[in-house]
């Protein structure tokens, strides 16, 4: 059963072909990995996904659901979010704070509600998120004056704070020394087993290897090769355009 | 002497205080001047007193006043920023400067264009507090700011619109990765922005005991010299710079004489944007969006 699925998506910037006639399967549940030189198009397609661009063709349909058109703040109401390749974080705000700005529920009584009072949820799923990424000693600390890969960790729980059904993630271990890779793949898989379906950018082949079920590789917009990460170590195409020969 | 004088410029400056905070909310947000909060200053002044000349109670007028100009706000935001809201900035700057003319022009229509007199009995207890004598109009203007700065304070700390405006100000296209819907929050500040206005409005009539439909020119401009002061970035500056200016232009007035009353005002304004653009309290190298 795939939770998202592109179908014929075409983005075009102007004369640049940025995404061409895509299509693939998110199966749910799975870690599905996109790889591709830079320029392929990765981070467009996620800006297609979530709303940011709406793509010149094409369908993109969450269960069924057709996301083109829709408002990103709706797209994201409907289960999806996105870590980015370059941290975004809030620069006035705290690590709790950044938690609280994650909104699901909707509607003026609500948007008006103080936070202590819009029900225990929102509070509880922070408070659960500072756990499960070691941020509660950081809680009250203004998040960008963090180290890289504390930031790193509060950009993925205000990500997961919501609640989505579907992550993106653009290049989660980017600046990692292995180890600290190496515990984000642990937290990674634990959240995969709780159901949370995961699609990851990323250049390091072996961190793509050890966690991706299935790798699909982009090249100037298109699709070269889809498969299981051994399939696609072995594939002509890729070696040509983006792993190399190995020595 | 000096410190009723002191006592008379926090009372104008708390007024400048709430009218720079509607001009920085949207300031803050969309990085655009609503020059058009001015004159819901002044629409609010005119909404909210001519309900109290009716003999409404005083909550009454400023309540009025803030859902009257709220509206409004949101109306302009609508026609003069929305549908401009991807052209460069000096396209809604103009278009509320549009807004701003027309408001002025119905009000004289409206109102007439001689003061609006307030009649001396109305609120006319004075407080003797030492050498110190405090007028209850005074007393309602600081106490009506300072409440509506500290529900501000709440509000933008504490409620999911008040930190999904702040995260828009910051990053709009992260806010709404998040879930902020943007549209509806921008219609919050805008709605925000005009209430705050509009209840200076009626305060400064309460002040002076007299309106004109040219006080959104005279005072509610001012407001826009107290948030370059402050700093657009920082809502403390804003708490900071209206006392300040306040008091500065009526020590002006009692001890240099009327005709350099807006010239300190404005030349502090200018010497802000030479010496320290980023306003007082302003964030270092977060450079003024003007």
């Amino acid at each position: 059963m795939s939770l998202l699925s592109l179908s014929g998506v075409t983005c075009r910037f102007g004369g640049i072909t940025a995404l061409n006639n895509l299509s693939l399967d998110l199966p749910a549940g799975a870690i599905t990995g996109v790889i591709g030189p830079n320029g392929a198009g990765k981070t467009t397609l996620f800006n297609c996904i979530t709303g940011a661009y709406r793509p010149s063709e094409g369908e993109i349909r969450l269960r069924g659901e057709s996301l083109l058109g829709m408002p990103p703040h709706r797209i994201a109401r409907r289960g999806i979010a996105r870590t980015f390749q370059n941290i975004r974080l809030f620069p006035s705000m705290t690590v709790w704070e950044h938690l609280m700005v994650v909104q699901r529920g909707g509607g003026l009584r609500a948007a008006l509600a103080p936070l202590g009072l819009s029900g225990p949820a929102p509070r509880h799923r922070a408070e659960q998120a500072l756990e499960r990424f070691g941020l509660a000693p950081f809680r009250d600390r203004l998040a960008t004056t963090l180290p890289y890969g504390v930031m790193r960790r509060v950009e993925l729980a205000r990500a997961l704070t919501a609640e989505p059904a579907l992550l993106l993630l653009d290049e989660p271990v980017a600046g990692m020394n292995h180890e600290e890779a190496a515990g984000v793949a642990s937290l990674l898989q634990g959240l995969v087993a709780d159901g949370l379906t995961l699609l990851l950018i990323e250049h390091d082949m072996g961190f793509v290897e050890q966690l991706c079920q299935r790798v699909h590789v982009l090249d100037f917009g298109t699709l070269i090769a889809s498969g299981t990460p051994a399939e696609i170590r072995r594939n002509p195409a890729v070696i040509d355009a983006y792993l190399g020969v190995e020595a | 002497m000096l410190l009723q004088q002191l006592v008379n410029g926090l009372t104008l400056g708390a007024v400048y205080t709430l009218v720079a905070l509607g001009f920085s909310l949207v300031m803050g947000v969309l990085g655009i001047l609503n020059l058009a909060v001015a004159e819901l200053f002044m629409l609010g002044g005119y909404v909210g007193l001519t309900l109290m000349l009716d003999g409404q109670p005083l909550l009454v007028g400023l309540g009025a006043a803030a859902l009257f100009t709220g509206l409004l706000g949101v109306v302009v935001e609508r026609v003069a920023y929305q549908p401009l809201r991807h052209a460069p900035p000096i396209a809604p700057l103009l278009s509320t400067l549009g807004f701003s003319v027309i408001f002025q022009t119905v009000a004289t229509n409206v109102w007439g264009s001689d003061p609006l007199l307030l009649p001396p009995e109305l609120m006319d207890a004075r407080y003797q507090l030492g050498s110190v004598s405090v007028g209850q109009a005074q007393l309602v203007v600081m106490a009506t700011a300072v409440g509506l700065v500290v529900g501000l304070a709440l509000v933008m700390r504490h409620t999911r619109f008040g930190t999904g405006l702040r995260a828009i100000a910051e990053n709009r296209d992260v806010a709404r990765l998040l879930g902020v819907p943007a549209p509806l929050v921008t219609s919050g500040a805008f709605a925000l922005s005009g209430a705050m206005a509009g209840v200076a409005g009626v305060l400064i009539g309460l002040h002076y005991g007299a309106l004109t439909p040219f006080v959104g020119v005279e005072v509610g401009l001012k407001a826009i010299a107290v948030m370059v002061v402050g700093g657009t970035t920082s809502i403390w500056g804003v708490l900071l710079a209206g006392p300040l200016l306040g008091v500065l232009e009526v020590m002006t007035v009692a001890f240099g004489g009327a005709a350099f009353r807006d010239m300190t005002v404005y030349g502090l304004m200018i010497l802000t944007l030479l010496l320290r653009p980023q306003g007082l309290l302003g964030r270092a190298g977060g450079a003024q969006r003007v």
